[in-house]
């Protein structure tokens, strides 16, 4: 393993436990561990979002859509567990993902090999298809819930509801990559700037769909725009770390391979790209898709930190909140965004509505496109600039030692 | 240079045509781009598209190589229609381009530029990559070196690191060139390449061009103004005007050609070089 590696993970490694002791310890109250929750929430969001801005070039307005879905996806979930330890909708939304996904990866296979589908025609067969698999994850789903509620019944309470709280974080990521997969279809075919209208729309439809949750949507529980209340307050340190640690892995992991150099060459030149043999259709779907999966398991951590949903938190005014973190932090910046989150959790949130005085935070919608005005104008790069952690950084590979010394060797032998 | 790369063996004499052209038009909207574009070229050929702006050059290539779908006639490379194909599909089977105004992925290191071009024969998975295992370590160390190999063969990997856009303009020419070549293509077109070059710099490039020729056994076509490039390395050229294909044959039979003369210089020029060229055994 390379040195690089050793120190991000004992550097993450060692942040973990001191913040895990002071927690225990006592020395953050709730008001601070909240707000680190939220900073983590915001970072997997953001760096979802800088995936599909920052390094693909997308300027997509809809991942606070997809973080909305992402909550309510989980918190009903963990919501009918704890009410009535009952598993009929983990078990309805396990399988319709479940279902969902291999159609979708089965059908693209498929799809891929016929020549001249449009994307139109592509999307209404995924969502024909996607229709009757989700009716059918539903009577199936009911039918098993009984006897697979009886089974997590058997275990230990806390370890049942984690176990729920976890599938449920990743059923939330997963539903939205796939939502966001169909979306993007019809979509992505259009320039970025059309793109970015489009993925507004789709937050603002979300939020509307949620505000009559109740009403319009066979959900109940979800109570529209009274708000949802009785989701289980899991989410700790432990779990916002966890997922934020394994994402960040994956997106550098991803970025510094051919992949994520495919990702890049979309922003820096479509033209060119697909004159290089790239499939850039293909690529911003990946990086459209894997940045709503970040944003969906956002929003199912999100979920379980109030234990309190409001479709007034998934506003499209806040949609640029994630946006603003990105610029800040520097598009195309992995720790840039990571800083940028923290900081803004930390600072805009937490720290000015402890200091400053009642009221105060109505200035927000002023002060911070000003904020981001001021950084447009005077580090157009973000905040970090181009710095980033040496095990994120992209390390250029050393020359081999020219070919010239080799031949005369191979002469002098024979 | 370098001989790291081995050659492609030379293909046989008697070989079917390597890309054939056929009544290719080109409409947008009223806008008659091209009409009944015909062209074949054999296998190691060095072909020249030459006309005044606006004559349909760049649109032939953009048919070529995918970027438009012609209004009518097809397209054979290689024995397969490619007609409507996508374009990084077209890519994939052989067909290589560099533009007209450079571009480069400006924000990224040369080796970069190289090793995108490499990326449809990466050979490892996405989850490889996700999970850096053993086999992406190894691939991804045998592209990297591939793409250091190559960029040694046009004197660039001292450049590896340098950012595409800060490169000086003729360096950035040659890189461009070396990316579209890092595929091994079969066929290059090259589009305008000398563009804002020097005398001494389109001289350069002339050799770069003889030399990628030989040492990988291309076939190339080639859109170029610079009358002293085009008539200096084209063994056929072929003249379009209006769409329309005016003349074709080699760099001498084009430049006594009336019509070209004319396409170029306006009517009755062609009468009035007549009378110059008339004139000059005389004064010998």
């Amino acid at each position: 393993m390379q040195r690089t590696t050793l120190f991000f993970l004992g550097g993450a490694a060692l942040i973990f436990v001191i913040v895990q002791a002071m927690i225990s310890f006592g020395l953050l109250n709730d008001f601070y561990v909240n707000i680190l929750l939220l900073a983590s929430v915001y970072a997997i969001v953001g760096l979802g979002l800088n995936l599909i801005y920052g390094f693909n070039g997308q300027f997509s307005l809809g991942q606070w859509g997809f973080y909305a879905i992402g909550a309510y996806a989980a918190g009903d979930i963990t919501y009918w567990w704890t009410l009535d330890k009952s598993a009929h909708a983990l078990m309805i939304a396990l399988l319709a993902v479940l279902f969902c996904g291999a159609a979708i990866l089965l059908l693209r296979k498929l799809l891929s090999r016929v020549r001249g589908v449009d994307a139109l025609s592509a999307f209404t067969l995924y969502l024909v298809v996607v229709i009757f698999l989700v009716f059918i994850a539903i009577q199936l789903g009911q039918a098993l819930s009984p006897a697979v509620s009886g089974l997590l019944s058997l275990l230990p309470d806390g370890l049942s509801l984690q176990i729920v709280f976890f599938l449920a974080v990743l059923i939330a990521g997963l539903m939205a990559a796939e939502i966001s997969f169909l979306f993007g279809l019809p979509v992505l075919t259009l320039g970025s700037d059309y793109f970015g209208i489009a993925t507004l729309g789709l937050t603002i439809i979300v939020k509307v769909l949620l505000d009559n949750s109740d009403t319009l949507l066979p959900f109940p529980e979800m109570k529209g725009a009274r708000g949802m209340v009785g989701i289980p307050e899991v989410t700790n340190w432990f779990w916002a770390f966890a997922f934020l640690l394994v994402i960040v892995i994956v997106v550098r992991n991803l970025l510094h391979s051919s992949y994520g150099r495919a990702i890049i060459s979309v922003r820096e030149d479509e033209i060119a790209a697909k004159a290089m043999g790239i499939d850039i259709a293909h690529y911003k779907n990946l990086s459209f898709v894997l940045g709503s999966l970040f944003a969906g398991l956002a929003g199912g951590l999100y979920a379980h930190i109030n234990g309190f949903l409001h479709p007034n938190t998934f506003n499209f005014i806040k949609s640029f909140d994630p946006m603003i973190i990105i610029v800040m932090g520097g598009l195309g910046s992995i720790t840039g965004t990571l800083g940028a989150s923290f900081a803004w959790a930390f600072i805009l949130e937490g720290l000015l509505r402890v200091i400053l005085p009642q009221g105060t935070e109505t200035w927000r919608f002023v002060v911070y496109p000003l904020i981001l005005l001021l950084i447009m104008l005077l580090r157009p790069k973000g905040l970090m600039g181009e710095i980033e952690l040496p095990f994120l950084r992209q390390v250029l590979p050393p020359l081999k030692p020219k070919a010239q010394p080799e031949e005369t060797q191979a002469e002098v032998k024979p | 240079m370098s001989d790291a790369i081995p050659p492609r063996p030379a293909p046989p004499a008697d070989a079917p045509p390597l890309l054939t052209a056929q009544n290719l038009t080109k409409e947008f909207g009223g806008l008659r781009a091209v009409h009944n574009f015909e062209k074949t070229i054999h296998t190691g050929e060095l072909v020249g598209l030459i006309g005044p702006n606006g004559a349909g050059k760049t649109t032939i290539f953009n048919m070529i190589t995918g970027v438009y779908v012609p209004t009518s006639g097809s397209v054979i490379f290689n024995n397969q229609d490619i007609t409507g194909i996508a374009p990084h599909e077209i890519n994939q089977l052989g067909i290589a381009r560099t533009f007209q105004n450079i571009r480069l992925f400006p924000n990224l290191t040369v080796l970069d530029n190289v090793r995108i071009a490499y990326h449809p024969h990466a050979g490892y998975s996405m989850s490889d990559a996700i999970l850096h295992n053993a086999h992406f370590n190894q691939k991804e160390k045998e592209l990297t070196e591939r793409a250091q190999e190559f960029l040694g063969v046009f004197n660039l990997q001292d450049r590896q690191g340098e950012i595409a856009k800060n490169l000086p303009y003729g360096e950035q020419r040659r890189l461009e060139i070396a990316r579209a070549l890092a595929a091994y293509p079969k066929l290059l077109l090259l589009d305008e390449p000398a563009a804002g070059m020097n005398p001494a710099e389109s001289m350069a490039l002339m050799d770069l061009i003889h030399f990628i020729r030989e040492r990988f056994n291309l076939t190339i076509l080639l859109i170029e103004h610079q009358m002293r490039v085009v008539m200096g390395i084209c063994e056929w050229i072929t003249v379009v005007d209006f769409g329309e294909v005016i003349a074709r044959g080699t760099p001498q039979e084009i430049q006594s050609n009336p019509r070209v003369i004319e396409a170029y210089l306006g009517p009755g020029a062609a009468a009035l070089s007549q009378k110059y060229r008339r004139k000059k055994p005389h004064a010998d």
